[in-house]
C-alpha cells in the first residue's frame, strides 16, 4: 500500500452524525464521513442509500435535517445553491449544467467572467481554458458550442470548469458513465495529480473496478446508515459489494444457455446502413442473447434505433419474423414484434413527471380499452403485475417517475418495454448508472426472457455485463460491425482487439 | 408489498397528495364569488350568474380547444381572428341563399363553419409539424392571415346576416334554453365533458400529455408525435368552430375587430385554470373555471364602482401574471 495515503493530511470535510429527511420520509441516519487532504474517496452504495444525498448535505445543496459538518474543524453552515464553491467545494453534477448556446469557453467562466476596464476579456479566458483543458489532456476546442460537443466531451468540460476553480474538495457523481476507457484514463492521471497537490476527491461510482484502481478510501452506505469506511487496498470488489447488499452476492450472472443452431431466425438485418453505420448485417434466433459491444461512437445505438425504426436507414433490409419493414416505421416494427428500450431513461424513456401507471402503459394503450378508450382499472392491473414481476420498491405508489431511485426507473422502463409483449428486445445499456443489486436482477430478468423464447440484443459499454450475459458478441468499430464472437472467443481481450480496430473479421 | 401496505398507500395519497395547482383556480372562483356577493347583492343572484357564464361561453369553449394545444406543448395564437374569419365565411355561406329552406340552409352553414373551423387548425398544425415552424410564429401568421381575410371580406366594414328567416330560426341558438339552462351554458359543460373525457380517458388523450411532456419520450415509445400535435390544433379549429355557431346568432354580424385579444383571453383561462404553459398537464375543468374567473372579474368591477371597466384589460393582463406566480410557488411546494 501506498504510504502516503495512510497518513495523508488532516481532515478537511467531516459530516458528523447526519441525519436528513424528505417531507417525513428519512434517507440518511446519523451518517458520519470524513474526507482527509489530498486523498480519492469513494461513496459506495446501492441506489437510494443516500449517496446522492449526502453529496447534496456536504455540498451545500441540501440541508442536513440534524448534524454538524466540519470544515477545516470548524463547523459550518454551508450555502446553498453552489454557493460553497467559494468555499472550495465544488459539485460535478450526473446531470450537466452546461448551457448548450454557449462556447466552452462561456461555460468554464459563467458566473465569474474575467473583466478588464469593465470589458471582458475573452483572450484571457480563452487562453486560460485551452490551458485547463490541455492539463486534462482533452482536445475539445475551447471556442465550440456547447450543443456541438458529445456527452464525453461535455464530461470533461465539466471537470475542467471544476479543476479551474482551484477547488480544494471535489464531488464527483457517476463522472465515467459516458467516459470510453482512453477518457476515463485521462481523467484519473489528472485526479492523481490533483490528489497529490493536495486536493481531496470524493469519487461516487458504481464501477468496482474503477474504485479499486483510483481510490484510497472507500465508505460504504446501505439504506442511508454507514456500514463501513476502510482503506481501499484492503478490500476487494466482491467484499464492497457485499457490504453494499449486505448478502452474498451468490452470482452476479445467471447461467448463460445457448439456444440451438436450428432455432427460428427472429430478426435478420441484411446491410443496413445509416449516414453513419455502414453495411450491419447479422441475425438474432429465438431464445438468443446477442450482445453489442463496441467503444462509444462505434454506432451502435445509431443501429438499433434504425433497425427499431426510430431513424431512418440509407439501405438495407430489416426482417422480422419473415417479414420486412419498411425504413422509419416504429409502429411496423412495433407490430411485428420488435421493441427497442434507450439508455437514456431520463430523457427518452419516462415521463419524469408522471406516475407509474401513466409510463408504464404509454407505449401499450391500446391494450386498454377499445376505440380509444382507456380503462383506469385495466391499467391499475397491469401496474400491479409489473411491479411484482419486476420488482418495482417504491414506498408510495403515486409517486412520480422523477423521484424513484435510478434501479426503479430502469425498472420500470423495461417494464414498459415489456408491455407490448415484444418477442424481439433490443435493450440499449441495460444498467446504466444502477447498483450492483439490481444490476443482477435486471440480469436475471433478462437470462428469464431469453429461456422463455424472447430474442434479446443487449448493447451495452460494460464489458464484463457482456461477457456474462451473452452468447454471441458483435463488435463495432466506426459504424461498422468488425466482428462477431462466440463462445471461448468472448473474453475481454479479444472484444477489445476488435473494439480497437487491431483485428477484423467478416460479419456472420 | 402487502395489502395492508397498499390500503394506507391509497389512504395516504387521498388525504396529503391533493394536487394544490389542481385545487387553486376552484378556490380562486369561489373567493371572487364571495367577494362579488359583498360588493353588489345583485352578484350572487341567478340571473346575474347565468348571465356571466352566457358571456364567458366563447372563450371557454375557445379555451378548452386551446388546452389540448397547449398540455401538447405547442400554442395557438390565431384563435381570435379565427373566429372572425369562420363567422365572416359562415354569414356570407347564409346570405348566398344556395339553399331555399332556411332548416337546411342552417344544418348546411353549420356544417359548413364546422368544417372551415377544422381546416383553419389543420393548417395551423400542418404548418407546425411539417413545416417545423415553432408554433408561436406559425400561429402568429396565421393570425394575420385570417384576420386579413375577414377585413378582406368585409371590405373593412361589417358582415351581417340577412335573411330574417334565418335570424329568428338561428336565434334560440344562444339566446334560449333547455331545461331552464341557457344553451351557451349547457354547451359549455357538454363540450368540457367531452374535451374531458377525451383528455384524461382516451389513448389520445395520454399521447398529448406524453408530447407535451416530453416530446422524445414519446417518439420512442411508438407515439406519432407530429399527428399527435396536429390533432390537438384540428381539436382547437373545431372549438373555435363551436364558438362561432354560438357568436353568429348573438349579433348576427361580424366586423375585421371581432374577436379581438380573445386569443390572450382563452390563454389566460388555460393558465389560470392550471395548465403548465411548457405542456405535460393538462386540466379541462380548470380552464372553464378560468374561464368564468375572466368574466366573472370583468362583471364584479362592472357592478362595483370602484375600479373604472375600462381597466379590465389590464386587470386581465395582471390575473395571467399572477396565476403564473401562484403555479409557480406551489410547484415549489409539492
Amino acid at each position: 500500500m501506498d504510504s502516503k495515503t495512510v497518513d495523508a493530511g488532516a481532515v478537511v470535510l467531516c459530516a458528523k452524525r447526519i441525519s436528513k429527511s424528505f417531507s417525513g420520509v428519512q434517507v440518511l441516519f446519523s451518517v458520519n464521513f470524513e474526507l482527509r487532504a489530498g486523498e480519492i474517496h469513494a461513496l459506495m452504495g446501492e441506489n437510494g442509500a443516500g449517496k446522492s444525498t449526502l453529496v447534496k448535505v456536504l455540498s451545500g445543496f441540501e440541508q442536513p435535517t440534524s448534524g454538524e459538518i466540519l470544515l477545516d474543524g470548524k463547523p459550518v453552515t454551508l450555502p446553498p445553491n453552489g454557493a460553497a464553491e467559494a468555499l472550495g467545494i465544488v459539485i460535478i453534477h450526473q446531470e450537466f449544467n452546461l448551457a448548450d448556446h454557449l462556447t466552452v469557453t462561456e461555460s468554464l467562466f459563467l458566473g465569474r467572467e474575467v473583466t478588464r476596464f469593465g470589458m471582458l476579456d475573452r483572450r484571457h479566458m480563452r487562453s486560460e481554458t485551452r490551458r485547463v483543458l490541455d492539463q486534462l489532456g482533452s482536445h475539445v476546442d475551447e471556442n465550440a458550442m456547447i450543443s456541438s460537443l458529445s456527452i464525453a466531451d461535455k464530461q470533461m468540460v465539466e471537470i475542467a470548469k471544476a479543476i479551474s476553480r482551484d477547488a480544494r474538495v471535489v464531488f464527483m457523481d457517476e463522472p465515467t458513465a459516458v467516459l470510453s476507457r482512453e477518457e476515463t484514463n485521462f481523467l484519473f492521471r489528472q485526479v492523481r495529480k490533483l490528489r497529490d497537490k493536495g486536493t481531496s476527491f470524493v469519487f461516487v461510482s458504481h464501477k468496482l473496478d474503477e474504485v479499486m484502481e483510483l481510490t484510497d478510501r472507500v465508505t460504504v452506505l446501505r439504506d442511508g446508515q454507514w456500514i463501513k469506511t476502510s482503506p481501499t487496498s484492503i478490500l476487494d470488489g466482491e467484499s464492497i459489494a457485499q457490504l453494499m447488499v449486505g448478502r452474498e452476492l451468490s452470482s452476479l450472472y445467471p447461467a448463460k444457455n445457448e439456444p440451438d443452431v436450428d432455432e427460428q431466425v427472429m430478426l435478420d438485418v441484411r446491410s443496413l446502413s445509416t449516414s453513419y453505420v455502414q453495411d450491419a448485417s447479422f441475425e438474432v434466433r429465438k431464445g438468443e442473447i446477442l450482445g453489442f459491444s463496441g467503444l462509444i461512437g462505434s454506432g451502435r445505438t445509431e443501429l438499433m434505433e434504425a433497425v427499431a425504426g426510430l431513424r431512418s436507414r440509407h439501405a438495407g433490409e430489416v426482417v422480422i419474423k419473415g417479414e420486412t419493414v419498411l425504413s422509419g416505421d416504429v409502429h411496423a416494427t412495433n407490430r411485428c414484434g420488435l421493441a427497442y428500450m434507450t439508455k437514456d431513461r431520463k430523457s427518452k424513456g419516462l415521463l419524469l413527471n408522471s406516475g407509474m401507471t401513466a409510463n408504464l402503459t404509454l407505449q401499450s394503450l391500446d391494450r386498454h380499452g377499445k376505440l380509444g378508450y382507456l380503462n383506469p382499472s385495466s391499467e391499475a392491473a397491469a401496474l400491479v403485475r409489473a411491479r411484482r414481476r419486476f420488482d418495482i420498491r417504491v414506498r408510495d405508489g403515486s409517486i412520480v417517475a422523477r423521484r424513484m431511485s435510478g434501479g426503479n426507473q430502469q425498472k420500470l422502463l423495461l417494464a414498459k418495454v415489456m408491455e407490448t409483449e415484444p418477442d424481439i428486445i433490443i435493450i440499449d445499456e441495460p444498467t446504466r448508472g444502477i447498483d450492483v443489486g439490481t444490476k443482477q436482477q435486471i440480469y436475471h430478468f433478462i437470462s428469464a426472457l431469453a429461456r422463455d423464447g424472447k430474442s434479446i440484443i443487449v448493447v451495452s459499454s460494460e464489458m464484463p455485463e457482456i461477457i456474462g450475459l451473452c452468447t454471441r458478441v458483435a463488435v463495432m468499430r466506426e459504424g461498422r460491425i468488425v466482428g462477431v464472437l462466440e463462445g471461448d472467443e468472448i473474453s475481454e481481450q479479444e472484444i477489445m482487439r476488435y473494439a480497437a480496430g487491431l483485428k477484423k473479421k467478416q460479419a456472420a | 408489498m402487502s395489502v395492508n401496505e397498499e390500503t394506507r398507500d391509497i389512504r395516504r395519497r387521498s388525504w396529503r397528495d391533493i394536487d394544490l395547482r389542481a385545487v387553486a383556480p376552484f378556490a380562486a372562483l369561489a373567493l371572487l364569488l364571495v367577494v362579488g356577493a359583498l360588493v353588489n347583492p345583485n352578484f350572487i343572484g341567478v340571473t346575474n350568474l347565468a348571465n356571466v357564464a352566457t358571456r364567458s361561453a366563447f372563450i371557454a369553449i375557445i379555451a378548452v380547444g386551446a388546452t389540448f394545444v397547449i398540455s401538447s406543448g405547442d400554442l395557438d395564437l390565431s384563435v381570435g381572428s379565427m373566429v372572425a374569419f369562420v363567422a365572416s365565411v359562415m354569414i356570407l355561406f347564409m346570405n348566398s341563399g344556395v339553399i331555399a329552406d332556411p332548416a337546411l340552409m342552417l344544418t348546411a352553414a353549420v356544417v359548413f363553419a364546422v368544417f372551415v373551423g377544422g381546416a383553419c387548425g389543420l393548417a395551423n398544425g400542418l404548418i407546425t409539424t411539417v413545416g417545423r415552424i415553432e408554433p408561436f410564429i406559425a400561429t402568429l401568421g396565421t393570425m394575420g392571415i385570417y384576420r386579413g381575410l375577414t377585413t378582406w371580406l368585409s371590405q373593412g366594414g361589417a358582415i351581417t346576416l340577412r335573411e330574417p328567416e334565418l335570424q329568428a330560426l338561428y336565434r334560440p341558438v344562444y339566446f334560449g334554453s333547455i331545461l331552464g339552462i341557457p344553451v351557451p351554458i349547457a354547451v359549455i359543460f357538454l363540450v368540457t365533458g367531452i374535451a374531458a373525457f377525451i383528455l384524461y380517458r382516451t389513448r389520445y388523450g395520454r399521447h398529448v400529455v406524453a408530447v407535451g411532456s416530453n416530446s422524445d419520450v414519446a417518439r420512442y415509445s411508438g407515439i406519432a408525435v407530429n399527428r399527435v400535435r396536429t390533432i390537438a390544433f384540428v381539436i382547437q379549429g373545431l372549438c373555435v368552430a363551436i364558438a362561432v355557431l354560438l357568436y353568429v346568432p348573438r349579433l348576427g354580424s361580424t366586423s375585421a375587430t371581432t374577436g379581438i385579444l380573445w386569443e390572450l383571453q382563452a390563454i389566460t383561462a388555460v393558465v389560470v385554470g392550471g395548465t403548465a404553459l411548457k405542456g405535460g398537464a393538462g386540466r379541462v375543468w380548470g380552464t372553464i373555471c378560468g374561464a368564468f374567473i375572466l368574466e366573472l372579474v370583468g362583471n364584479i368591477m362592472l357592478l362595483s364602482n370602484f375600479i373604472s371597466e375600462y381597466l379590465i384589460g389590464a386587470i386581465q393582463g395582471s390575473i395571467i401574471i399572477i396565476a403564473m406566480l401562484v403555479q409557480r410557488s406551489l410547484v415549489r411546494k409539492s
